[in-house]
């Protein structure tokens, strides 16, 4: 059973409301992609509305939902209470606190800086307060879900790590490695800062601090989401897990792999030797690899579902799958595009290729197919299953519901079809107006502009839909007795043969020496050069 | 540990995969000397605009006809604004901010660049078509980055003209270094 559900609610409900409010900024973003005169359309407006839409989705969505999942996770499957539920409620008021005067200075206009914040572009001082209290909230959930999986190993001596903590604790091990990097910067570098404090900034050492946490960010979006894939969407589907011991070595070598990568964001920056360049997008590509064999490992679980339901020929266990249940088709159609968006990610990561790519809106259209929809609609279906059973509440407007994740993939494709085409047709991203004074190429864009704010109008009646169905569930749905949470269960046993992938003291070590690896030495290269601060600037 | 026997073939396909990709990018890298632009070198933001080289940027052409463009990024323009170089000869980018980070990006080619202030972006490519391209800020760099751009004109070099009639529309990928750093970018300049 959940014990903390009112905890682990408050964060499903902070992160339903910045979801909510990003989905506004969109919609806003795509009617300027179709060019319509609107009043309220200015530049201004446009660039708050992108700061306010990468940080609300990539940064308070995100890290509310996984916090709250994480509490789900520990308590069903370790079975027992949270350590110290005070310091998981002080965790959140703080991570609130954060978020609450990051978004309220963005919405302000004072911190037009985009969810990336690179200087020497400068936000008001509480906007950096504000990132690092969310911060600093997460690693207190750290601490709690760390200390609860220990007492549960204490109590229960020899017993094997459930694989849905063991993901959640290769999340968190991803995730205090990659905050290192961007408590440095925005601690020594950017409050002093933005505060008058010091007067200039080192921009590249700041790009640099922030693409060593920017990357493993996305696997710290993405490990729990691969959580629910593996352990709780077969389950839905009426299948059984294919194999453990798989699952268990995707995490770690996730945990392993995700943070040496960082300059593989910054292979077209000056000031960054190309050896060093080429070691990041080397480890990168062997990222793919766990994601290769979650793959497998996934549909092969559902393919046990079809099966057992009595699918018997080579593809109809497809049809025996649960795909009007919105927290089953989701995630299948999540996987879809995650698909496509891994093999845009390698040739983002491509040495070479990049320059290709490079902040063009092939950029956007590849991470609104992993961030936004892999992980986001992974999450929109998982609320679907956990919302009537932490609140006891029938799921309200369920037709909705039904609908919703199929919207999502329709929008997503022409969104992310359209972006790709046009960023390979040389449009930059982030642009609030593409035509260049009547360019003769800028006007190849256009058609894909249009199809793209198409696209957007669907993602926004979808993401539309999604709220209005938690706020219909949360406040007026039938009072139900709440079935179980369950995890699926692995069809050959667990097997104790790998219980090397169980030692994370070990792969914490291993994980921390490669970060070293990867950064200890270029940044203490730069740190000899002889170099000069910028002041800041704030053209917004 | 236990792996299907299906499992087991797939894992080793994406192996193969992802050496066929770091392969791949071996051999542009080394083969065709495609590299990203990776120049170190510093200036001071503030000395950029008074700078013997960077306060008074524009087009040089060399003796061997190869061209040094040198360019001011700054909020929300490029210096110069027209750039004109030859056609098939090697043309080295220099580059440097005095406000906030800019991109710089030749539409439709791979020439791309990060222009960070405190440090000199610098690449050499070749451009094989002639024409004009649009040059554009390709990060963020306050309310006005959208009309941040330039026009490159790609021409034919003195002594050169008619020599080349009839390739315009030839794909190109151009193979040069630059001893100096090695950040060499191959220009595709078909379009």
């Amino acid at each position: 059973m959940i014990h903390s559900r009112k905890l682990t609610l408050a964060n499903f409900w902070v992160a339903i409301g910045a979801f909510a409010v990003a989905s506004g900024m969109a919609f806003m973003q795509s009617l300027s992609r179709a060019n319509l005169d609107l009043p309220f359309r200015t530049a201004s407006v446009y660039y708050m509305s992108v700061t306010a839409h990468g940080v609300l989705m990539a940064l308070v969505f995100t890290t509310f939902f996984i916090m709250g999942f994480g509490y789900v996770v520990a308590e069903r499957a370790l079975d027992r209470p949270i350590v110290s539920r005070r310091i998981a409620w002080g965790s959140w008021w703080v991570a609130l606190i954060g978020t609450g005067m990051a978004a309220a200075v963005i919405l302000w206009g004072r911190a037009t800086v985009l969810y990336t914040f690179y200087p020497p572009l400068q936000a008001h001082p509480l906007f950096y307060i504000g990132a690092a209290l969310l911060v600093v909230g997460s690693w207190g959930w750290c601490w709690v879900m760390a200390r609860t999986w220990m007492a549960w190993r204490r109590e229960n001596a020899g017993a094997r790590t459930p694989l849905p903590v063991h993901g959640m604790l290769a999340t968190i091990i991803v995730w205090v490695l990659a905050t290192i990097g961007v408590a440095a910067e925005v601690l020594i570098l950017l409050i002093p800062w933005s505060l008058g404090i010091v007067d200039t900034v080192d921009p590249l050492l700041a790009r640099t601090l922030f693409w060593w946490f920017g990357h493993p960010l996305v696997y710290f979006w993405v490990l729990p989401a691969y959580v629910i894939w593996y352990t709780i969407t077969p389950r839905i589907a009426g299948g059984k897990l294919f194999s453990d011991p798989l699952a268990r070595l995707a995490f770690v070598m996730l945990l392993l792999l995700s943070t040496p990568v960082g300059f593989h964001h910054q292979l077209v920056d000056p000031g960054v030797q190309a050896g060093w360049k080429l070691f990041h997008t080397f480890n990168t590509q062997l990222i793919l690899f766990p994601s290769f064999v979650t793959a497998f490992t996934v549909i092969a679980s559902f393919e046990i579902a079809g099966r057992m339901k009595g699918a018997r020929g080579l593809l109809n266990w497809l049809e025996e799958l649960p795909w009007g249940d919105p927290a089953f088709s989701s995630v299948a159609l999540a996987m879809l595009m995650f698909a496509v968006g891994g093999f845009g990610g390698a040739i983002n990561a491509a040495y070479g290729m990049n320059a290709m790519v490079h902040n063009t809106a092939w950029i956007q259209g590849h991470f609104h197919l992993t961030v936004g929809t892999a992980v986001a609609l992974t999450f929109m279906g998982t609320s679907y299953y956990l919302m009537p059973r932490l609140t006891g509440r029938e799921l309200e407007l369920s037709l909705l519901a039904r609908i919703q994740p199929y919207l999502w993939f329709g929008g997503m494709l022409l969104f992310s079809i359209a972006n790709h085409l046009t960023g390979l047709a040389g449009m930059p991203r982030r642009v609030y107006d593409a035509s260049y004074g009547g360019s003769e190429i800028a006007q190849q864009w256009v058609a894909g502009t249009g199809i793209s704010a198409v696209g957007g109008i669907l993602l926004f009646i979808s993401a539309a839909c999604y709220v209005a169905v938690m706020l219909g569930t949360g406040l007026a749905g039938r009072r139900i007795d709440p079935e179980p949470i369950e995890f699926a269960e692995p069809l050959q046993g667990e097997n104790g043969k790998a219980a090397i992938l169980d030692r994370f003291g070990l792969w914490f070590v291993v994980a921390a020496i490669l970060v070293i690896a990867a950064y200890a030495w270029p940044i203490a290269e730069h740190l000899r050069m002889e170099r000069f601060g910028s002041p800041g600037f704030a053209p917004f | 540990m236990h792996v299907d026997l299906y499992e087991k073939i797939w894992m080793y396909a994406a192996g193969a995969i992802i050496v066929v990709f770091l392969a791949s990018m071996g051999y542009t890298t080394l083969g065709r000397a495609m590299q990203p632009p990776s120049h170190v070198e510093t200036i001071d933001p503030a000395s950029v605009r008074t700078d013997e080289e960077f306060g008074s940027p524009g087009v040089t052409i060399h003796e061997d006809g190869s061209a040094t463009v040198v360019i001011q990024a700054f909020m929300f323009a490029f210096l110069p604004f027209e750039i004109r170089v030859p056609r098939g000869r090697d043309v080295t980018f220099r580059m440097t901010s005095p406000d906030v980070i800019h991109g710089f990006q030749i539409v439709q080619t791979n020439g791309n660049t990060m222009v960070v202030p405190g440090y000199v972006s610098q690449f050499t490519t070749r451009f094989d078509t002639p024409g004009e391209y649009l040059i554009v800020c390709n990060e963020y760099c306050g309310v006005g980055h959208h009309v941040m751009s330039a026009t490159l004109i790609v021409e034919d070099a003195p002594g050169t003209e008619g020599a080349s009639a009839g390739e315009e529309s030839s794909a190109a990928a151009a193979e040069s270094s630059d001893g100096a750093d090695g950040s060499t970018v191959a220009t595709e300049g078909d379009r």
